[in-house]
C-alpha cells in the first residue's frame, strides 16, 4: 500500500488574539502544533502499513518551519516527508493549496490519500475533497472506520453522518478524511524521535512542481481575505450564588421567563 | 473552455451511456461531442483509455455580468426538506433582493417533487428540479456531476449550500470542479457597493472574524446552520419549475453506500436540530448522573451534549460532543452544567444566543460567558430546576 497523508501545521489556537490597534493576528509567541485531526490521519496510515505493508509519505505545504510538523509525523513512524516550500506558495486559499499539493501527488504513487478532516486554524474541511477532485478520485469525508481489502484493492469505511454512520465501500485509490475516534494516535518513542532527525526532509519548491507562478499561492486563489477583525464581545452577564438550590432554580426559571425562552 | 477527444479513442461508446445530458455520440469510430455538453467531467472518468480531456479556464472579470441571481441547494431527508434549507433560502432571499435577481433552489434526489411547493412557500422564485433513482440518497459522485453541471449551464452569481455533513462534502468538490473559490461555514454574509458577496465566517476557533470575497464565479459558500433566520412561509407562493433531465451511469458513482445505520433517534440526541442544549461536563461525576442532564431535557424539549472528557470516558456518543473536537453549536439556550469552559470547549458554543452556566467553581471561566451563571451544586439545583419547569408545564396544561 502506497499511502499519502497530507498535513498542516497549524498555530496553537488558544493563543491566537487580534491586536486591537492594528487589527492584524498576533503571531508572535504562538507555539505551533501538527493539526490534531491529523494525528488521527497519520495514525490510520501507520496501522495501514503495519497490517498491510507498504510506505507511508507526510506531506505538508508551508513555511520552511513547517518541517517541525513532518518531524513529528516521522517520529510517530512514518516513512518519508516532503515539504512544499517557496515564496510563490504563500497565502493560498483551499483551492491554490489543493492544486499545489494535487501536483505533488501525481509525481508519487498513490492508493490511499488520508487528511485530517479539517485544519484547526481555518476550520473549512474544503482541502481534502478540492485535492481529491484534483486528483480526480473518488472521496469519503469524516471517515471513523477503515477497513482495507488489499486483494480487492477496495476499501470499506464508516462516514459519520447527523445521526449516525454509512458503511461504503469504495475501490483504491481513494482520498479518506479522518475524525476524532477513528483511532488513538499513537505517541511518538523515544526510538521514533531519535530516527526521524535522520530521515531526511524533501524539499519540493514551485520550480520542482515545474508549475505556474500565478496559479498558486495568493495569485492563484479564488478567495481573498478582505478583513479580519476580532468578534463581537458576549454582553456582560450576571453570576449569583445561591446557596438553597430550590432559590437557585428559581432564578434560573426567572431568567428564562424573562428572555422568552419558556 | 474546452474538451477533447484524443487518438486513443477506440469509439467503445462507455461515454455515451456515461454522459447524464446525453451530449455524446460515436460517429465514423470515434467519441463526438454535442452542443449539450456542460463540461461536467464524467466521461473523463468513464473513459477507459483516458482519451476525453477537458480544459477548464478560470473566468474571466468581464464576464462575471453573465452570472444572475441566487441559488440555494436544497438539503432534504426522509422526506422532509432539513431546516437549513428555509434558513438559506431566507438568507438567499435578502441577498437576491440586493443583487436585483432571482432566487432559486436546486432540488436533487429522488420523486422529490413534493418539495416544490414548501421551497416555494420559503421563498424560492423558481425551483430546478433534477430527479433520477441514482440521486436517491447522497453521493459525493452524482451529486457533484449533476449540480456542477447544471451551475456551469446556467450562471447564478451566488451558490449556497448548508454547512451539513453531506454540505461540507459536495461544495468543496463541486467548486473544485467548477474551478472556483469557495468560502466555509459562514455565518454572515452581504452584498457590498460593488455587488460582490462579501461571506463572514469565524475563524482560529472564533478568536478571530474574517471577511472574504471570490475572484470567481459564482460565488460559493456553505452556510452554518442554525445562524441564519428562517422566513416565514406564504403558502400561496407557487414557484416556477424547471426539470432538469438528467442519465446517470452507476459506473460513474464510485463510492457504494452498503448500509445506512441511525444510531441517534431521539430528538434529545440531536444537538445540531436543537433549539436548546443541557450539556454536561466532567462535574458530572458518573454516566448514570447524565440521567439528570435527560430529564431536565426532556421538559424543555431540548437536547443533550457533552464536553470532550465526558464522551472520552464513552458516557455519551461522539455525535453529542460539543467544542473543536465535535461540533460547532449556536442554540437559543445552551445550558451548561458542570462544564468549567476551557478554550476548546468554548469554541463550540460561544455563539449561542443565550448562555445559563452552572458550575460550583466560582473561578470556571464559563461564568464569564454566562448570560446567567449560578455558582452551586448542579446535583441539587438541576433536579430542583427540572421539577418547577415541569410544575410550570402542567399548570400551563392545566389552563
Amino acid at each position: 500500500m502506497k499511502i499519502i497523508v497530507c498535513v498542516k501545521q497549524v498555530p496553537e489556537i488558544t493563543e491566537v488574539k487580534i491586536d486591537p490597534v492594528t487589527h492584524t493576528l498576533v503571531r508572535e509567541g504562538v507555539p505551533s502544533i501538527l493539526n490534531p485531526f491529523d494525528e488521527f490521519a497519520v495514525e490510520e496510515a501507520l496501522r495501514i502499513r503495519e497490517k498491510h505493508g507498504g510506505e507511508v509519505t507526510v506531506i505538508t505545504m508551508g513555511p520552511p518551519q513547517a518541517r517541525e510538523a513532518l518531524v513529528k509525523c516521522l517520529a510517530m513512524g512514518a516513512d518519508r516527508a516532503i515539504l512544499l516550500t517557496d515564496r510563490a506558495f504563500a497565502g493560498a486559499d483551499t483551492w491554490a493549496t489543493a492544486y499545489t499539493l494535487s501536483l505533488a501527488v501525481k509525481r508519487l504513487e498513490h492508493d490511499i490519500i488520508l487528511c485530517g478532516k479539517q485544519a484547526i486554524d481555518g476550520d473549512t474541511a474544503q482541502v481534502g475533497p478540492e485535492l481529491a477532485e484534483n486528483l480526480g478520485i473518488p472521496q469519503i469525508t469524516f471517515v471513523k472506520k477503515v477497513e482495507v481489502d488489499e486483494k480487492a484493492r477496495k476499501v470499506l469505511v464508516h462516514r459519520e453522518t447527523e445521526d449516525g454512520y454509512e458503511v461504503i465501500e469504495c475501490r483504491l485509490p481513494v482520498l479518506l478524511t479522518a475524525i476524532k475516534g477513528l483511532n488513538e494516535p499513537r505517541l511518538p518513542s523515544l526510538m521514533g524521535i531519535m530516527s526521524a532527525s535522520k530521515k531526511e526532509i524533501q524539499i519540493v519548491t514551485a520550480a520542482d512542481l515545474a508549475v505556474n507562478v500565478e496559479e498558486v499561492g495568493l495569485k492563484g486563489s479564488f478567495t481573498e481575505v478582505v478583513q479580519v477583525f476580532a468578534p463581537e464581545p458576549r454582553q456582560k452577564g450576571t453570576v449569583v450564588s445561591e446557596a438553597d438550590p430550590d432559590s437557585a432554580a428559581k432564578r434560573i426559571v426567572e431568567f428564562l421567563q424573562a428572555q422568552a425562552i419558556i | 473552455m474546452s474538451i477533447e477527444v484524443k487518438e486513443t479513442c477506440t469509439g467503445c461508446g462507455v461515454c455515451v451511456r456515461a454522459c447524464p445530458f446525453g451530449a455524446m455520440k460515436v460517429a465514423e469510430g470515434k467519441a463526438r461531442i454535442g452542443d449539450a455538453c456542460t463540461l461536467c467531467t464524467v466521461c473523463v472518468r468513464s473513459c477507459p483509455y483516458h482519451a476525453i480531456t477537458i480544459e477548464r479556464p478560470t473566468i474571466p472579470v468581464e464576464r462575471f455580468a453573465e452570472y444572475k441571481g441566487v441559488w440555494v441547494i436544497a438539503e432534504h431527508e426522509g422526506g422532509t426538506l432539513k431546516a437549513v434549507s428555509f434558513e438559506l433560502l431566507g438568507e438567499g432571499g435578502r441577498l437576491a433582493k440586493g443583487l436585483g435577481g432571482e432566487l432559486a433552489a436546486v432540488l436533487v434526489g429522488n420523486d422529490v417533487a413534493g418539495l416544490v411547493k414548501p421551497l416555494g412557500a420559503y421563498g424560492a422564485d423558481k425551483v430546478y428540479v433534477i430527479e433520477h433513482k441514482l440521486l436517491e440518497s447522497y453521493t459525493t459522485d452524482a451529486y457533484t456531476d449533476v449540480l456542477a453541471a447544471v451551475i456551469a449551464r446556467h450562471k447564478p452569481s451566488i451558490v449556497l449550500f448548508g454547512a451539513t455533513i453531506d454540505g461540507r462534502d459536495l461544495a468543496p468538490r463541486v467548486a473544485a470542479r467548477l474551478r472556483v473559490g469557495l468560502t466555509a461555514d459562514c455565518t454572515g454574509l452581504e452584498i457590498d457597493e460593488k455587488k460582490r458577496l462579501v461571506q463572514i465566517r469565524p475563524a482560529f476557533g472564533g478568536n478571530i472574524m474574517a471577511s472574504i470575497v471570490s475572484h470567481s464565479r459564482p460565488q460559493m459558500a456553505t452556510v452554518r446552520p442554525r445562524v441564519m433566520k428562517a422566513p416565514k412561509p406564504d403558502e400561496t407562493r407557487n414557484p416556477k419549475v424547471e426539470r432538469v433531465e438528467v442519465t446517470l451511469d452507476s459506473v460513474t458513482v464510485r463510492t457504494k453506500v452498503l448500509e445506512r445505520v441511525t444510531e441517534l433517534t431521539k430528538p434529545s440526541e440531536k444537538i445540531e436540530e436543537a433549539q436548546i442544549i443541557v450539556s454536561c461536563g466532567r462535574g458530572i461525576g458518573k454516566q448514570e448522573q447524565l440521567k439528570l442532564a435527560y430529564e431536565l431535557a426532556e421538559v424543555l424539549g431540548a437536547a443533550v451534549g457533552g464536553s470532550r472528557p465526558i464522551v472520552d470516558c464513552g458516557w455519551l456518543p461522539h455525535q453529542q460532543q460539543v467544542g473543536q473536537s465535535g461540533k460547532t453549536v449556536s442554540p437559543r439556550l445552551y445550558l451548561a452544567a458542570g462544564i468549567s469552559g476551557t478554550i476548546q470547549h468554548r469554541i463550540g458554543m460561544q455563539s449561542s444566543d443565550t448562555i445559563i452556566a452552572i458550575n460550583k467553581d466560582p473561578e470556571a471561566p464559563i461564568l464569564n460567558l454566562a448570560n446567567l451563571g449560578v455558582i452551586g451544586d448542579l446535583f441539587q439545583i438541576v433536579p430542583k430546576l427540572t421539577e418547577q419547569l415541569r410544575a410550570l408545564r402542567q399548570a400551563k396544561e392545566l389552563r
